[in-house]
């Protein structure tokens, strides 16, 4: 029998065999075999996804990849976007920019969402990256557009630059006049965030005319309907387009040369924008809508019959963001139009109005579902639901990947029985077997969370606010969603049990968000103590929680998994529970025998008996984060 | 008790109590739950920390609609763009200068604040110290000397009241108190 010898082909061919590897998750895969193919992996690494920017260090990362010329990072909670994280809670990006400058000189592509962007970072972007190509600035904020005027200054390459719903100190349209005269590589342009009144409008036709390669063109606000025209017509190749104020007095010549402009753009499949749109002027768009794909309506604050008419010339849609003054009747109409729908959010036009401004309940989301059988994700802001309702939504489309019902009222129950929501919810659960993210509302007891936990097996995200009845709510969660990566709840009476039951369970996550919950304060600190690999922050505005008893509930806990350790950037108002600290139980002010001391010291006894929990091998599955 | 089985009391794990205890059963929350998004501890939990809760920091009204923070859940760039229009506001009847006739300066009003015109009336009442007469389609206000005008968006000086408060805020491009026999004039409109 032939002895067979290890045949090991040479590093140069195993990266070019990588080289075909793109997922982080196979990519770490390959990186676990054996030593020699961590080490080749590792090198020839080009792309980084950092889900929470505070789970690994800037040094880390380097240390392990080298060679990486795309980066993607997370900073805030999720809940920053509704105001629920305050200012200064962290998420910088200057010290990954800084440690990166030195190690990846030939960086070219950096992603960053939810965090705080300074000019003096996109200065220092500009001078270090000198093949820098691609930045993307989603809901960030800290900027001017002084920075911004150093990228376009210096980066010669660049090609993409996306400001997504930025918070960006706008001082004007100048920055645009300084991408220089010779730059021509312009892919991709979104500064549709931009929030001030003056645009340079002769410096970005002329970007425009000579970027021949510009394909998404997302303008803000300040630029005005009869400008539109000529930009379109310095850029017919355009796919993704975003118009800035989609309203004007009607004159015919204006209408005319935009109508004729929309229809040289053969390649245009995406419309944004329409900020104070005038109706007369919607018909501009016909020649482009029956190929549209993608159509955000979100600021159209027109009626129904008007969009419903501009619906009607769009049979290609999969996606479609629209205000509630779609109705439910122009939802049937876009079921019947649109039956490539894949995606739809349906935003509210008057959120805190006390009376329904328009008439959009739940029948608009059912009849959308019942027709569009391609449907995948939906957001929807309504003011009513019923079990009914949700069971022949989950029964219709169980392709659902991502549902996000907000029903504006805490609390509201099913509007025809007057009861919770449960079953509706779980019916979502129980068909939808794909589900990966959900957000609920309306009157919801343990049961919903039962459910959730027995059915919703491939979900990864959940947002849960002002539902449950105990601890059980959460238990269920915790213990029966296994791919659950992140979990936001606020308004809860969720509180120590269920958290401290399934304290490993947090390791497996992303990130937990809790707040205006009942945890306690010894409970956040017993969790530090016994989960180094977890980071327990306690947010709380109202000064230091030592100083009231352990007992007391904490404002905002934020938990998530880490292997640099406590951060060190923390505002005063934000609290790490350290596992080096001892725990000391603070029994001033808690009443003398409650059950919580009792539970508290049964579990200081416990202490010496506790196994250690085991930890995965961490650096291996960085990525994953 | 469900509540038992459903927690997988390990040794092993973390729980509450001394070892060798089992879970004690727990009252169920009654679904009437009332929680503020402020730090008070919710009364549906174990009944002990009910004493506790005494001690900690407690709102005891519960927030109102307006008061919820982040919700519902939208992006504050949302917000705005719903509420705020340009800069040109007055051109969009929102605020809007409103001159009395013989007043030695004019002021200045968000019409966006009333909901109708009773409330608009009463507050240019307020501020200028005068009383509108009553209004009636046919006659227009009776019973004072000032009559509330307004200029549109075709520059046409208008009565207050006439249209529908909708179609009212969205045209009104100036207010006008106009007195005397200029005002009585428009009263005889044709």
């Amino acid at each position: 029998m032939q002895k067979k010898v290890a045949c090991s082909f040479p590093d140069e061919v195993l990266e070019h065999v990588f080289s075909f590897i793109q997922s982080d998750k196979d990519r770490n895969a390959v990186s676990m075999v054996c030593k020699s193919w961590y080490e080749i992996e590792r090198w020839c690494r080009r792309k980084i996804f950092i889900g929470n920017c505070y789970a690994v260090s800037p040094r880390m990362v380097i240390r392990r990849f080298p060679k990486v010329r795309s980066i993607e990072l997370k900073g805030k909670p999720h809940f920053a976007d509704f105001n629920l994280v305050p200012d200064g809670w962290g998420g910088y990006v200057l010290p990954w920019i800084a440690e990166m400058a030195g190690a990846y000189p030939w960086l070219e592509e950096i992603r960053l969402k939810r965090m705080v962007v300074t000019d003096e970072c996109l200065e220092l972007i500009a001078k270090s990256f000198k093949n820098f190509k691609v930045l993307v600035l989603f809901s960030c904020e800290g900027f001017s557009t002084d920075g911004l005027a150093a990228i376009a200054a210096s980066c010669m390459n660049l090609r993409e630059l996306d400001l997504r719903d930025s918070d960006v100190d706008d001082l004007g349209g100048h920055w645009l006049s300084h991408f220089p005269e010779t730059y021509t590589s312009l892919v991709s342009l979104n500064s549709s965030c931009l929030g001030s009144d003056e645009v340079s409008l002769s410096a970005l036709e002329r970007l425009v005319g000579r970027c021949t390669n510009l394909r998404t063109l997302r303008l803000n606000r300040a630029v005005p309907l009869d400008k539109i025209a000529n930009i379109l017509g310095r850029a017919p190749q355009l796919v993704d387009f975003g118009t800035g104020t989609y309203g004007a007095d009607l004159q015919s010549d204006v209408f005319s040369s935009l109508a004729g402009a929309f229809s040289s753009c053969k390649e245009l499949r995406s419309l944004s924008g329409f900020w104070d749109v005038v109706p007369a002027y919607l018909p501009a768009i016909y020649p482009v809508c029956s190929r549209l794909t993608s159509l955000n309506l979100s600021y159209v604050t027109i009626q129904s019959p008007d969009l419903v008419k501009l619906l009607r010339h769009c049979p290609s849609l999969q996606r479609l963001l629209v205000l509630d003054y779609i109705e439910d009747s122009g939802l049937e109409a876009l079921s019947s139009s649109c039956k490539e729908l894949q995606e739809l959010r349906v935003f509210p036009s008057d959120p805190f109005g006390e009376e329904p401004n328009v008439s959009l309940t739940e029948q608009g989301l059912v009849s959308v579902c019942l027709a569009c059988p391609k449907l995948q994700s939906v957001l929807y802001f309504c003011r009513r639901m019923s079990n009914v309702a949700l069971v022949t939504i989950a029964q219709n489309c169980p392709n659902l990947t991502r549902f996000r019902l907000c029903i504006i009222e805490p609390r509201t129950a099913d509007f025809l029985t007057l009861e919770p929501l449960d079953v509706g919810f779980g019916a979502i659960v129980e068909h939808c077997k794909d589900l990966r993210r959900l957000s609920l509302s309306g009157l919801l007891t343990d049961r919903v969370f039962e459910y959730i936990g027995r059915y919703a097996k491939k979900l990864e995200m959940l947002s849960v606010a002002f539902a449950g009845e105990s601890d059980l709510g959460l238990h269920h969660v915790l213990s029966g969603c296994e791919s659950l990566r992140k979990l936001e709840i606020r308004d809860c009476p969720f509180g120590d049990k269920a958290l401290l039951a399934n304290a490993a369970k947090l390791e497996t996550m992303r990130s937990l968000w809790m707040s205006s919950c009942a945890v306690s304060f010894g409970a956040c600190k017993l969790l530090g103590q016994k989960m180094p690999r977890l980071n327990v922050e306690v947010i709380d505005e109202s000064g230091p929680p030592d100083s009231r008893p352990d007992s007391c509930p904490v404002d905002k806990l934020y938990i998530y998994r880490s292997v640099a350790g406590p951060r060190f950037d923390m505002p005063p108002f934000v609290w790490t529970m350290e596992e080096d600290s001892a725990l000391q139980l603070n029994t001033i002010g808690n009443p003398i025998g409650s059950e919580w001391e009792h539970n508290m010291k049964g579990i200081q006894g416990l202490r010496a008996q506790m196994p250690f929990v085991l930890y995965l091998a961490e650096l291996s599955n960085t990525s994953q984060w | 008790m469900a509540f038992e089985k459903d927690f997988n009391l390990d040794v092993t794990e973390l729980r509450l109590g001394l070892p060798g205890t089992s879970e004690e059963s727990e009252k169920q929350a009654s679904t009437t739950l009332r929680i503020s998004n402020k730090r008070a501890m919710p009364d549906m939990n174990e009944d002990s920390s009910v004493a506790a809760d005494k001690k900690c920091d407690q709102e005891t009204a519960p927030p109102t609609k307006a008061q919820v923070v982040g919700w519902p859940p939208i992006r504050s760039y949302r917000k705005n763009s719903l509420q705020t229009k340009k800069t040109e506001a007055e051109t969009c009847g929102m605020y809007v200068k409103v001159s009395m006739d013989g007043a030695p300066y004019l002021r200045k009003i968000d019409l966006k604040m009333y909901k109708g015109y009773p409330e608009l009336l009463k507050a240019l009442e307020e501020m200028f110290k005068f009383k509108v007469g009553k209004y009636s389609e046919r006659e227009g206000y009776n019973g004072s000397e000032f009559v509330p005008t307004y200029e549109d968006k075709d520059g046409d000086l208008m009565l207050v009241g006439d249209v529908p408060w909708e179609m009212f805020i969205n045209s009104c491009k100036r207010l006008r108190i106009m007195k005397g026999s200029e005002a009585r004039g428009l009263g005889c409109v044709v």
